[in-house]
């Protein structure tokens, strides 16, 4: 199971959904807190959903607040990079480019896309550490290279 | 390791860094959990807080109670960048900025607020684990600032107020520090107020009742004329430290000077127009992010004028009364800076107004002109040189009184800046003019050279000028002394003597840095602790920033020492 866990863990990684910054939290992770990762994740995952409605209800709104819409970008994409969710963040990145370029469906599309994004890195995330309780109280990550 | 003794007045000396006590602020929670575990790891006192209101209520109720603040830049309540403000003068602590945008206005709006270090997120703990380095070097900064202010070149009083340091610390090769201080060894001790270094470690707060103290003592003793000493003496409030009042004058400067900045822009702004000349030209930089000066590529041509102007208006909004003569302490730095550039011709009577009432004021803390914002589009070297151009939309005014002082710092250094074109002075210092000129007396100059004897002799070649033109404000031929070739110190010159040395200096200062000389640094870091900040790349990157107008968008990197000048009107 543990090697079903890092094998998880590496795609996770090759496959671009996560980056570095999640070394770092599991690195933080010790016997104070043994469930610091997950619970970073729940917390972002709780935290972002609010900003995600927010940008929802703006794109509601015609014609679009381009300036709001970026701070809110800004705020997410920050929150993104606390975990590591690199997908996420880029997508974040490109919203932010057609705010600023005042592109209004490459706006919609983008955030489209994002939401995906986060929706997938959530699920994958999610299984993960389900598998982790369940391989044990182990350190569940050797740091990639 | 270094062990500090006695040096910090909390009781964790001896295990520093370990306990080094950190107040996180921070909207985002998931940053905030993370923060908080990677400060416990480095064995570093955790507080966080979600609102930046909070954090200030927490500051100022437990004065003494933190080391150290990180702080992200956007927050809901409050701008990262006004909290910055806010600790930064009232409470003195040294504060890191953070942000997941790093984009390099950014960045230097911090660097001009007074932020001694801005992170990028996603942030390491590497990163963490090295900030007790800022909480550090301010306290060295401190006495040295202090004491440099005085102009106190005493060797002894360094060496006494080191003797903490010296001893207890292990600078780790720093002792050069107070022997740098003193740079010019002097040794004149005069002072003996930096008594004991290690009392000056109580960190006074300043009230908003000390302050109007101060700021009243100040203004009767007439803003070019002020000196810690006098300060002190008049606000009798007998716990005080020479060393405090210095320090927080520098603070109030740099203040004054950004509020000039910005009163400035707004008023001046008319026209900021890149490249056209005089009276407008880009001045209107002052905030302007890339003040419409042909220049745009350049951002730091018009974005630098910014900081001027602004200084300036602040200078005399902070003299508190309407009148923006009063702003003595305008942060000279900036307007030279912009002036310089960009007054290449047109510009040469207004421009130098503005820049100086800044000079002047920042002379003292620093000599941070880099806020040459010049807004004129006008390539400044920008690219060669950190040359700081200055674009001030200073209307052609002829400064009465002339900015007596315009420092120009050596005149080589405006050269490099030839390109100022345009330093239009923004005629909003007409008022200023006059009271700028007469407060940049030389008095004010005074002040300018104790940061000089800590510099080096840039100072003193800024500073003599300006002396030396004081009288002759009006004319432009004090700019021209003062620059050299730039036009732009002729324009400069005729506002506020002071204004464009600064600005010369500070380009002078950011000249010598790209030189290597490192003067702009001990400028800067008066009392900045920011210091690291001055390093040369940077520097380069960014030609110094006057006073960090923050209000101007054009975020050019305001010298810390400028800086410093915006801060002390913070209280205002």
């Amino acid at each position: 199971m543990r090697r079903q866990l890092q094998t998880m863990r590496k795609s996770l990684f090759d496959q671009g959904y996560l980056d570095e910054q999640f070394v770092q939290l599991e690195e933080l992770q010790d016997d104070a807190n043994p469930n610091f990762v997950e619970e970073v994740v729940t917390l972002y995952y709780r935290d972002s959903g609010r900003i995600i409605l927010n940008i929802e209800q703006a794109l509601e709104r015609k014609p679009f607040d381009f300036n709001k819409l970026d701070a809110y970008m800004h705020q997410f994409k920050g929150s993104s990079s606390s975990i590591g969710a690199k997908k996420v963040k880029a997508e974040s990145t490109l919203f932010r480019e057609y705010c600023r370029s005042r592109n209004g469906e490459g706006c919609m599309r983008t955030f489209q896309q994002l939401k995906k994004e986060y929706a997938t890195l959530r699920r994958k995330l999610e299984a993960y550490f389900q598998l982790a309780r369940q391989a044990g109280p182990v350190e569940t990550a050797c740091r990639p290279k | 390791m270094v062990f500090l003794e006695g040096g910090f007045s909390s009781p964790r000396n001896d295990a520093f860094p370990a306990g080094l006590r950190v107040l996180v602020v921070d909207d985002d929670p998931t940053w905030l959990k993370i923060l908080e575990k990677m400060l416990k790891k480095c064995s570093y006192e955790v507080t966080t807080c979600g609102l930046a209101r909070d954090a200030l209520s927490l500051l100022r109720e437990r004065k003494d109670g933190y080391d150290i603040v990180i702080s992200d830049v956007n927050m809901p309540d409050m701008d990262g960048f006004k909290l910055l403000e806010h600790v930064g003068l009232e409470m003195d602590l040294p504060v890191i900025m953070m942000s997941v945008d790093g984009e390099t206005s950014r960045v230097m709006k911090g660097v001009q607020h007074g932020a001694c270090d801005y992170l990028l997120k996603p942030i390491r703990m590497k990163e963490l684990r090295n900030i007790w380095q800022h909480v550090f070097r301010k306290k060295i900064h401190e006495v040295r600032d202090i004491e440099s202010l005085e102009g106190i070149e005493s060797i002894q009083l360094t060496r006494s107020g080191c003797d903490l340091f010296d001893d207890g610390y292990f600078l780790g090769g720093d002792d050069t520090t107070s022997g740098r201080k003193r740079k010019d060894a002097d040794n004149k001790h005069e002072d003996r107020d930096l008594t004991d270094p290690s009392t000056k470690k109580a960190r006074v707060v300043w009230t908003v009742d000390l302050h109007q103290k101060f700021v009243r003592a100040v203004n009767q003793i007439g803003f070019d004329k002020v000196g810690p000493k006098k300060i002190l003496d008049l606000m009798n409030v007998p716990w005080l430290t020479r060393e405090n009042v210095a320090s927080h004058l520098q603070k109030y400067r740099l203040y004054l000077s950004r509020l000039q900045k910005e009163s400035d822009i707004k008023n001046s702004f008319i026209g900021m127009k890149h490249t056209d000349p005089p009276s407008k030209d880009s001045t209107a930089s002052f905030g302007l992010h890339k003040p419409r000066n042909t220049m745009p590529d350049d951002v730091l041509n018009g974005t630098y004028s910014f900081s001027m102007s602004n200084s300036l208006a602040q200078s005399v909004d902070l003299k508190g009364q309407a009148d923006r003569n009063g702003i003595t302490s305008v942060p000279m730095a900036e307007p030279k800076g912009a002036l310089s550039k960009d007054i290449s011709d047109s510009q040469k009577t207004k421009s130098s107004q503005m820049s100086f009432d800044h000079s002047l004021g920042s002379v003292d803390s620093g000599v941070s002109f880099a806020s040459f914002g010049s807004t004129n589009p006008s390539p400044y070297s920008w690219t060669d040189i950190p040359e700081i151009q200055f674009k001030q939309e200073y209307e052609p005014f002829q400064p009465e009184n002339g900015f007596n002082q315009l420092p120009l710092p050596e005149p080589s250094m405006i050269e490099k800046d030839v390109n100022r074109s345009r330093t239009e002075v923004k005629p909003l210092f007409d008022e200023y003019r006059s009271n700028l000129v007469e407060h940049l007396s030389p008095a004010d100059l005074v002040d300018l050279f104790p940061v000089q004897s800590k510099n080096q002799t840039l100072k003193n070649q800024v500073f003599n000028p300006i002396s030396a033109t004081k009288s002759s404000m009006k004319t432009k031929d004090i700019s021209q002394n003062c620059l050299a070739d730039s036009e732009f110190a002729q324009r400069n010159m005729n506002a506020a003597g002071i204004g464009v040395p600064l600005a010369s200096l500070s380009e002078d200062l950011q000249i010598c840095w790209l030189q290597g000389d490192g003067y702009p640094m001990n400028f800067a870091l008066q009392d900045f602790e920011c210091s690291e900040y001055n390093n040369p790349a940077l520097i380069a990157e960014t030609p110094f920033y006057l006073f960090g107008a923050p209000r101007f968008d054009h975020e050019h990197l305001l010298d810390p020492t400028e800086y410093f000048a915006i801060d002390q009107g913070l209280f205002a």
